[in-house]
C-alpha cells in the first residue's frame, strides 16, 4: 500500500493541510514525548494529582468517579474507533449500522457522564472557597482546553447523527491516525473529514500539547503496578535511590500564610489604605 | 530467621502531664509550612477524648489497618487492590479538613495598625485556609480535660465500646471522671497498612533503621494511605498535593541523638532505642487469629540481642556491631519485651505499631491516699487496681486489644515497684515476695526502678548513629527536605550559616559542622593569613588575629 502517494499527487491536500494534518501531529507528537521526559526529570516534586478532596469531598464523591471513569470509556471508545479499522469489525460480522449503533449509544452514555462530572467539578471548583483558592491558572486555562475537547467530540456526534451527509470517520479520521503512527501521514483522508471532525481533532492535539505542563500528568503514572507489588516495601542502599537526584531542588515548601492564601488574613487593608478611609 | 533492626520509642503515660511541648516543638521543626497547617506529626490527646483527627479510632467508619479474611489472610480493611484503584478518583473514607480543625491564624497587623478610637482593637482569628474571618470551632485537642471531657468524653469510642461491653460502668459524673494523656506519632509499624495502600508504593519503610518515609518525589497524592493508615498519622499536604507523616527525626537518629519530641520532653517519659526483629515472621504475626494474642505475637518476632543465635544472624544480614550493642541496651527492648511494661497501642489494627506505652497508675495512688489508706502499700495497692480511676478496661481497648488480664499484670508491676522500692527508699529491707507476687524479681524491680524513675540521658536514648561508610545510603534517599524552605535546608557559604546553596541533610553534615566546631581552626580562618571573617565566626574558639597577642600573664584581662 502506498501511503506517501496521495500527500504528492492529491489535488485536494493544500499546503494548509500539510502542515495542520502532516505536520502538526508530530509536533504535538513531539511536545509531548519531549514535555513528558522533560517533567519526569525535573519535577518528580510538582508531580501529583493535587487532589483537593480535603477541602470538599461531598460533590467530589460524585462527580470525580462520573468523569474519570467517563473519560475512561470515552478513551477506550476512541481507541476501538481510531485504532480498529471498518475491516476488521466487518469481518467479524459486524455491520456497519450495528457498529454505529453500539459507538454511539455507548459514546453518548459515556460523553454526557463525562460532561456532566466535569462540570459538576468546575462548579465546586468555583463555589468552594478553598477549592478556589487553590486552583492555579494552568489549571484554569487547563479546564477551558479539556472541555472544550469534550464539547467539540459530543459535537461530531451529534452533527454526524443529525446530517448524514458528513463522511464517516471510519474512512477519514481513523485512517489519517492509524497513518501518524507509520510516519506516513495520510492527510488527504483527514483533509476529506468534515469541519467538526477537524475542529475536535485539532483541539485534541491542543489539549495533548498542554497535557505535560499541566495537572493532566498525574493520569500517566496512573497505578497499574499496585496490582503486582509487594504491600510492604523495604528501601536499602542496594535498591539505590529515588530520581530525587535530578530533581531541580527548587520547587518546594513554602512558609504558612503564603500568597494564595493571602485574601483578607494578611493581605489587610494597608495602613496609606487606612489612611485614605478615615 | 531475617533480622532487621528497628528504631523504636516507648512512652511512660504516668509522666505525661500533658504539656503539649512535644506537638510544639515538633510543629515547629516540621510543619510550620503551607500546606501543612493542620499537621501535627505528634498530637497529644486527653483520653477519654475523641482524638484527633475526631474519632480516628472508629474503624467501622475510617476502615483504617487489617482485618482477616475468610482463609484468615491478612486484608486491607478498606478493601483490596482493586477496590484500592476503583476508589481512587475519590478515595472513599478520607477523613475532611474538618475531621481535623480548620487551622487559623490571628490578624495580628490590626492591633498596631488600627486607628485610634474608643474601643480595643482585637486580633480577629482569620483561616489559614480561604483567608476569612473564621469562628473557631475544634482545634488538634479541643476536648482537653481542663475544657471538653465532662461534656465530649462520650464520644471516644474506645469509651462506647467499653460501654456497651461493660453495662455503663464507665461514668462521667465530673468529680468522678478519670484522664490521662496520651501523646502519639506515627507508629513506624512493622506491617504497615499506609504502605499496603500507596498505589505509587512511595511510601517505604528503610531497611537500615525501620523508619518509615513517604518519598515526595515518588507520592502522586492518590491518598489512599491516608484512609490505610489506622492511626491517622498519615497527612495530606494540601499545598504540594502530597502525603506527609512523621519522619522519627531521622536526620536527627542518624547522627545519634534523639527525636524532637523526644529531646524536648519535660517529663522526660521518652525512651528510644533499637529493636531486633525477624522480617519473615512478620505477616504470619499479624494474621494471628485472636486478636489478644496479637500483643504476644509482636513480642514474640522480637529477638534477644543477648541470643548467640540472633546476633550471628543478625551479623550475616551485616548490622554493624554497634547497634547490635546498641541493641543490648536499648530502653525500649527491655521494657516491652524483657520487664513487658510497655504495651503497643491498638495491637489491634495489625500493624505490629512500634511505639510502646508503659500505661498510667497514677491516679490510684492519690485515690487511696485520699481514702486513708496507705498509698504505696502493696496490699492495699495491688487491690486498688481494679477500682482504678481509669478503667482497666479502657486501657484494655487502647493497648491490648481488650485483654484486662495483660493491663492488671503490668499495672501490678509499676505497683509493685513502688511499694518494693519504698521500702528501700525508708532503710528497710526489700521484701521479694512483692516481687514475686508480680512474677518479677527484685533485680528486675531495681533495673524497671532505675530505668523509669533515675534514667540519664544516655539510657533514656540509645541510638546508635548511621554509619559513615553507608551514609551515602540513607541520606536523603528520596524523602527530599532540602527543598526551599523545607526543613532540612541548612546552608553554610561564603557569608556564613544560611547563605550560599541549599546542603542535604546528612550524617556527613552534622559531623562535619561538628568538627568544624570542635575542631582547631573553628571558623576556617587559616587561609585568611592574620585576618578574620567576622561572619563566619561563631562564638566558638579564639580565631588568630582577632584578639591582640596574648604577651604572657597577665591579671585581669585575658
Amino acid at each position: 500500500m502506498n501511503r506517501v502517494a496521495p500527500i504528492v499527487q492529491n489535488a485536494d491536500t493544500g499546503v494548509g493541510s500539510i502542515l495542520l494534518w502532516g505536520v502538526l501531529p508530530y509536533v504535538v507528537l513531539a511536545v509531548v514525548i519531549g514535555g513528558t521526559v522533560w517533567r519526569y526529570r525535573y519535577d518528580q516534586f510538582g508531580w501529583t494529582t493535587r487532589s483537593s478532596q480535603l477541602y470538599e469531598s461531598r460533590i467530589l464523591r460524585i462527580a470525580s468517579p462520573l468523569f474519570h471513569f467517563g473519560i475512561l470509556a470515552v478513551l477506550a471508545g476512541h481507541i476501538m474507533g481510531l485504532f480498529i479499522p471498518a475491516s476488521w469489525t466487518a469481518a467479524v460480522g459486524m455491520t456497519e449500522g450495528m457498529y454505529h449503533f453500539m459507538a454511539l449509544s455507548i459514546g453518548t452514555i459515556a460523553g454526557i457522564g463525562t460532561l456532566v462530572g466535569i462540570v459538576l467539578l468546575v462548579w465546586r471548583r468555583r463555589t468552594t472557597g478553598p477549592v478556589f483558592m487553590a486552583t492555579t491558572k494552568n489549571d484554569k486555562f487547563m479546564y477551558v482546553m479539556l472541555l472544550a475537547a469534550l464539547l467539540t467530540g459530543l459535537a461530531t456526534t451529534v452533527i454526524s447523527v443529525l446530517d448524514h451527509s458528513v463522511a464517516d470517520y471510519r474512512q477519514t479520521v481513523s485512517p489519517w491516525f492509524r497513518s501518524i503512527w507509520i510516519f506516513q501521514p495520510d492527510v488527504a483522508a483527514m483533509a476529506a473529514a468534515g469541519p467538526s471532525f477537524k475542529l475536535h481533532a485539532l483541539w485534541a492535539m491542543a489539549l495533548f500539547a498542554i497535557w505535560p505542563f499541566t495537572r493532566l500528568v498525574h493520569a500517566f503514572t496512573a497505578p497499574v503496578h499496585y496490582l503486582f507489588r509487594p504491600y510492604i516495601v523495604y528501601r536499602s542502599r542496594d535498591t539505590g535511590s529515588s530520581s530525587h537526584h535530578h530533581s531541580s531542588g527548587h520547587r518546594g515548601w513554602e512558609p504558612v500564610g503564603t500568597q494564595d492564601r493571602a485574601r483578607g488574613a494578611t493581605r489587610a487593608p494597608s495602613p496609606r489604605r487606612r489612611a485614605g478611609r478615615r | 530467621m531475617r533480622v532487621m533492626a528497628q528504631v523504636a520509642m516507648v512512652m511512660a503515660l504516668d509522666k505525661c502531664i500533658g504539656c503539649h511541648t512535644c506537638s510544639v516543638t515538633c510543629k515547629q521543626a516540621w510543619t510550620n509550612r503551607a500546606g501543612t497547617e493542620y499537621v501535627w506529626f505528634n498530637n497529644v490527646e486527653t483520653r477519654p477524648g475523641q482524638g484527633y483527627p475526631r474519632r480516628y479510632e472508629d474503624q467501622e467508619k475510617w476502615k483504617g489497618g487489617w482485618e482477616l479474611n475468610r482463609r484468615g489472610n491478612l486484608k486491607l480493611k478498606a478493601g483490596g487492590r482493586w477496590a484500592k484503584l476503583f476508589g481512587l478518583f475519590a478515595s472513599p473514607v478520607q477523613p475532611e479538613l474538618n475531621d481535623y480543625y480548620e487551622p487559623w491564624t490571628y490578624d495580628y497587623e490590626n492591633l498596631i495598625t488600627a486607628p485610634a478610637g474608643t474601643d480595643f482593637p482585637v486580633a480577629r482569628p482569620k483561616s489559614l485556609i480561604t483567608g476569612e474571618d473564621m469562628k473557631i470551632e475544634w482545634s488538634a485537642n479541643w476536648d482537653d480535660n481542663l475544657g471538653g471531657t465532662a461534656q465530649l468524653g462520650h464520644l471516644d469510642p474506645v469509651v462506647e465500646k467499653v460501654r456497651r461491653e461493660s453495662e455503663d460502668k464507665i461514668t462521667f459524673e465530673f468529680e468522678q471522671t478519670f484522664a490521662f494523656y496520651l501523646p502519639r506519632i506515627c507508629e513506624h509499624c512493622l506491617n504497615p497498612s499506609c504502605m499496603a495502600s500507596c498505589p505509587s508504593g512511595a511510601i517505604y519503610k528503610r531497611a537500615e533503621d525501620g523508619i518509615v518515609l513517604v518519598d515526595q518525589d515518588r507520592c502522586r497524592g492518590w491518598r489512599q494511605c491516608i484512609t490505610g493508615c489506622p492511626y491517622k498519622k498519615m497527612y495530606y499536604n494540601h499545598k504540594s498535593g502530597k502525603a506527609e507523616k512523621c519522619t522519627f527525626c531521622y536526620p536527627r537518629i542518624e547522627v545519634g541523638i534523639p527525636t524532637v519530641c523526644a529531646e524536648t520532653c519535660v517529663g522526660r517519659l521518652r525512651y528510644i532505642g533499637i529493636v531486633l526483629y525477624d522480617a519473615d515472621r512478620v505477616t504470619e504475626a499479624a494474621a494471628t487469629p485472636d486478636e489478644q494474642d496479637l500483643y504476644e505475637a509482636q513480642l514474640d518476632i522480637m529477638l534477644d540481642p543477648h541470643d548467640p543465635d540472633v546476633v550471628a544472624a543478625a551479623r550475616a544480614e551485616g548490622i554493624p556491631e554497634d547497634w547490635l550493642d546498641a541493641a543490648r541496651r536499648s530502653p525500649v527492648h527491655i521494657l516491652a519485651k524483657e520487664l513487658r511494661v510497655a504495651l503497643p497501642l491498638h495491637p489491634e489494627y495489625r500493624t505490629m505499631p512500634m511505639v510502646w506505652y508503659v500505661p498510667p497508675l497514677s491516679p490510684v495512688v492519690d485515690l487511696l491516699k485520699d481514702q486513708g489508706h496507705d498509698g504505696e502499700d502493696a496490699s492495699t495497692l495491688f487491690g486498688a487496681i481494679d477500682a482504678l480511676r481509669i478503667p482497666v478496661e479502657y486501657l484494655a481497648e487502647l493497648f491490648t486489644a481488650g485483654d484486662t488480664g495483660t493491663i492488671r499484670e503490668v499495672l501490678g508491676k509499676l505497683a509493685a515497684m513502688r511499694s518494693y522500692m519504698r521500702d528501700i527508699a525508708l532503710g528497710e529491707d526489700p521484701d521479694e515476695g512483692i516481687a514475686e507476687a508480680v512474677g518479677m524479681t527484685g533485680a528486675e524491680i531495681r533495673k524497671m526502678y532505675r530505668l523509669m524513675a533515675i534514667a540519664k540521658y544516655e539510657e533514656r536514648y540509645v541510638i546508635p548513629s548511621a554509619h559513615l561508610e553507608e551514609a551515602h545510603n540513607l541520606e536523603e534517599i528520596g524523602c527530599s527536605l532540602d527543598v526551599d524552605g523545607g526543613p532540612g535546608m541548612g546552608q553554610t557559604g561564603v557569608f556564613g550559616e544560611a547563605s550560599g546553596r541549599p546542603m542535604p541533610v546528612a550524617t556527613e553534615n552534622f559531623n562535619a559542622l561538628q568538627a568544624r566546631q570542635r575542631g582547631e581552626d573553628p571558623t576556617g580562618n587559616e587561609g585568611l593569613a592574620g585576618r578574620v571573617n567576622l561572619l563566619n565566626w561563631d562564638g566558638r574558639g579564639n580565631p588568630q588575629g582577632l584578639f591582640p597577642p596574648d604577651s604572657g600573664p597577665r591579671n585581669g584581662t585575658n
